[in-house]
């Protein structure tokens, strides 16, 4: 392997790890606060990119307000599951909210094939993100260069938002101990209903740099990226933000990097992150950035 | 009541399940009896996670992965070599694959056994993990299934999978597994074994403390769950007559999850009417996806419709009676007898 098409492999490993990232973080971040998978994550992803196809075909949005509208919008859509169908849940054991996330799931993804269809969708790409660029040997698609960098800004503004300010701080809180947080006066819901709404702005901007990468959309589409985001939050060690990026980046190099090296293997790549997962559970439980808990009895 | 009269109305129950099965195959048509049997099926693959999950508490969502084990092994066996030799079209198949042949018995028998194995194999290092870290990595055991299924052409004809397999599972196979299964779970969960399943849903620690071999109890219910999902799955691909990897996708799990969890986690008559009412349903809701005319006002059918209800109904089952329809209780003979004497007085 040539040094350009190494370089070529790793852009491409830090473009879907990036990726990765951001729908992990979403998991990561709900998952800390209410110990719940929210497998309707994974369909907020597919929404994001559904709703930018629909604002430029429909509305004739540009494609930036597009991605603006698509953004607002399916934030709005996490906060109102949350709303809907997980609140209701908050006392019940944490199963019925775990399968309500999964009946969720399976809701949105009917309902996408109901009214968007089945059929694959082609999605608008701006020029300049497709124009190769030469650097010396090596071809690189501005749009390599143009997702990890998005993903970093909105992974930046999220630390600002969870370090630095008074919301991220009842987030904080509210994941060490919900009950005393209630007891301390934090607004409780409504900084959960922020949680879900800026994990889902994040899927969503995941998703719409998804279709960016893979031009194809379908309803179902989310349902693989969103597994092995959850894989890689788990790595990661779940309910840490620092681990989601961790994982998700570790999981994008292994895809395409294994791939790269051994081309034989191409068909097992959707098998990598499963055996990684088991393999990091079985090796370190909470993940690569976990705290151990002990049971209290 | 005493330990006779009940065996003897057991004895009347079957008998009437016997005479309606008779009944069912002369005068039902075939939509009607596939129905029936998928409901046998489901039955079976509802008790099976029913026993991991209801009465053990171990959170698993592999159940795909040992359906589409038990699928595979037994169509491989009830194939016959000549039919197989044509059906690999993309590679032939190893040898051993392509002469095994055995009767419809031993293959079901041999599909579960091998699914049993796997949920061994697997069991062994998994158990260890808590419940959702368990579900998970469960999960990502059926989808590595799935995907070697995809990628091992000789033995599993990889993405075409198999077409024609002999419809062997008629009502009579279908149904006597799922009575079967059930005496089985009923047994099982009655013993004291059951006592130790239950003690460990409960309380793991406390049960740990009371000198209970956890991880040995916890790995028996688990291979024994495996085994009954890879018997499912063996009679489903009979009576399906076609299987490839995609239909072993996490939906799968999540429907008989879905059986389980409506029915009641931890009862055996719950996943039963469950069972029945879901798959029933699932038919029912076929007309929402076919055009509707009432009067002047009429309505194309819309694709997907069904599912959309499904998910919809399910989300509320979990958010208004999320015990599930029986919770943890069960229908039993006394149960039935002194609602009956309550009537009388």
């Amino acid at each position: 392997m040539t040094l350009a098409t190494f370089i070529q492999h790793f852009l491409n490993s830090l473009t879907l790890g990036s990726l990765y990232a951001l729908i992990a973080i979403g998991y990561t971040m709900v998952y800390g606060i209410l110990r719940l998978i929210n497998f309707a994550h994974s369909e907020i992803f597919m929404l994001g990119a559904y709703f930018v196809f629909w604002g430029i075909t429909l509305f004739h949005l540009p494609w930036a307000a597009a991605m603006v509208v698509s953004i607002i919008s399916v934030a709005g859509i996490g906060i109102l599951v949350d709303r809907v169908a997980y609140r209701p849940l908050r006392d019940a054991p944490r199963i019925s909210a775990l399968i309500s996330a999964i009946g969720v799931s399976f809701f949105l993804q009917n309902v996408a094939i109901v009214f968007f269809q089945a059929i694959p969708r082609q999605v608008y790409r701006p020029q300049w993100l497709e124009q190769p660029m030469l650097w010396g040997d090596v071809r690189v698609l501005p749009l390599t260069l143009f997702v990890p960098l998005l993903s970093f800004c909105l992974m930046m503004v999220l630390v600002y938002i969870v370090y630095h300010t008074k919301a991220g701080l009842g987030m904080r809180a509210i994941s060490k101990d919900i009950e005393t947080s209630y007891l301390m006066g934090v607004p409780v819901n409504k900084v959960i209903a922020l949680t879900f709404g800026i994990g889902s702005a994040l899927a969503a901007a995941s998703g719409i740099m998804w279709a960016l990468r893979y031009p194809q959309l379908q309803p179902i589409m989310g349902a693989i990226p969103g597994f092995k985001a959850f894989i890689a939050a788990v790595v990661g060690g779940i309910g840490s933000i620092q681990g989601a990026v961790i994982g998700g980046l570790l999981l994008g190099f292994i895809e395409i990097m294994t791939v790269a090296f051994f081309p034989d293997l191409a068909g097992y790549r959707d098998a990598f992150a499963f055996i990684l997962l088991i393999c990091v559970l079985l090796i370190k439980p909470t993940g690569i950035m976990g705290v151990k808990t002990e049971d209290k009895v | 009541m005493n330990r006779n009269t009940i065996i003897l109305l057991n004895l009347v129950l079957v008998a009437c399940l016997g005479l309606f099965l008779w009944w069912a195959e002369r005068s039902l048509d075939g939509y009607k009896i596939q129905i029936l049997n998928l409901i046998a099926v489901n039955i079976i693959l509802a008790l099976s996670l029913n026993l991991i999950y209801g009465f053990t508490g171990m959170f698993s969502l592999g159940h795909a992965g040992f359906m589409a084990i038990g699928a595979y092994v037994c169509s491989i066996l009830i194939m016959t070599p000549d039919q197989k030799a044509t059906l690999f079209i993309l590679q032939a198949a190893f040898p051993l694959v392509e002469n095994a042949h055995a009767p419809f018995l031993v293959a079901v028998i041999a599909g579960g056994l091998v699914a049993a194995l796997f949920g061994m194999v697997i069991g062994a290092p998994l158990l260890r993990l808590g419940d959702d870290y368990l579900g998970i990595a469960t999960l990502g055991f059926a989808e590595i299934v799935r995907v070697i299924g995809n990628n091992i052409p000789r033995v599993t004809n990889g993405a075409l999978g198999f077409k024609g397999i002999p419809d062997h599972a008629n009502l009579w196979w279908n149904f006597g597994w799922c009575l079967l299964t059930l005496y089985f779970v009923i047994r099982i969960v009655n013993s004291n074994t059951g006592n130790v399943f239950k003690a460990i849903r409960d309380d793991e620690t406390a049960a740990k403390a009371m000198g209970i071999n956890v991880f040995k109890m916890k790995l028996l219910s688990f291979t024994f769950g495996a085994f009954f999902a890879g018997v499912g799955g063996a009679l489903l691909a009979s009576l399906l007559t076609t299987i490839d990897p995609k239909m072993f996708l996490f939906t799968l799990t999540f429907s008989v999850l879905m059986i389980v969890v409506t029915g009641g986690l931890g009862s055996i008559t719950g996943s039963i009417l469950a069972g029945i009412g879901i798959t029933v349903m699932l038919e029912w809701l076929r007309f929402v996806e076919n055009p509707i005319t009432i009067g002047d006002w009429s309505m194309n059918g819309i694709p997907g419709m069904r599912m959309v209800v499904f998910s919809l109904v399910l989300i509320l089952v979990i958010l208004f009676r999320r015990e599930g329809i029986m919770g943890m209780r069960e229908i039993t003979w006394d149960g039935i007898a002194r609602f009956m004497k309550r009537g009388k007085a």
